[in-house]
């Protein structure tokens, strides 16, 4: 009689816990540094050029960056002000770096001044691509 | 030192770098990802023309 073998269904190998926070917690505070530390160099230079450029450039353009701003009678500035203060959080070491070194910025009219808001805000949600980018390698869920 | 950049300028420039992210992290293969970067920079090209155009003829 012949042996039929059966496969299961293979899943996604698991990474370890403590590897999985440090290459999201490294992909955070310095883009790019996840997919070096998961040997993608070119992936991770890409990733930190546009992340950095897009900060640099927000500071060249004297964005202003976002307070953590709780309104309890305007939902929509409460958002805009928490959200934009997340993701300048989440641009990691430059952003830091820049509030460390100083920058100030008042929000002021004027429509080279918005982009850089936005461009700041944009930088930490590149980011944050990056991030979910290498948690999914890291995880096994992509090559 | 200050950047003083066109609304077209930074537009692009939003749009460039948005794209390089935008095909790196979405993709498999290198060649899907050279193609789906170029393509999402097409479309916010595309989305740049139109909205400047649609606004330009809104206020006349």
């Amino acid at each position: 009689m012949a042996n039929i073998a059966v496969s299961a269904p293979t899943a996604a190998p698991s990474a370890p816990f403590q590897k999985v926070v440090t290459v999201v917690a490294l992909a955070w505070l310095l883009p790019g540094a996840g997919h070096f530390l998961l040997k993608r160099p070119i992936r991770g230079a890409i990733l930190s050029a546009s992340v950095v450029v897009m900060f640099a450039f927000g500071l060249l353009m004297r964005g202003a960056m976002f307070e953590w701003l709780w309104s309890s009678t305007d939902m929509l500035t409460t958002l805009i002000y928490c959200g934009g203060y997340v993701a300048n959080n989440a641009a990691g070491v430059p952003y830091y770096l820049a509030t460390w070194m100083g920058y100030v910025q008042p929000d002021v009219a004027g429509h080279v001044h918005d982009y850089g808001t936005k461009f700041l805000a944009g930088a930490g949600l590149l980011n944050v691509l990056a991030m979910v980018d290498a948690y999914e390698i890291v995880t096994g869920e992509k090559d | 030192m200050n950047l003083s950049l066109s609304h077209f300028e930074a537009a692009v420039l939003f749009a460039l770098l948005t794209s390089l992210v935008f095909g790196v992290v979405t993709k498999k293969t290198d060649k899907e990802r050279i193609s789906y970067g170029l393509q999402t920079f097409g479309y916010f090209l595309l989305a740049l023309f139109g909205i400047a155009w649609a606004m330009k003829l809104g206020h006349g």
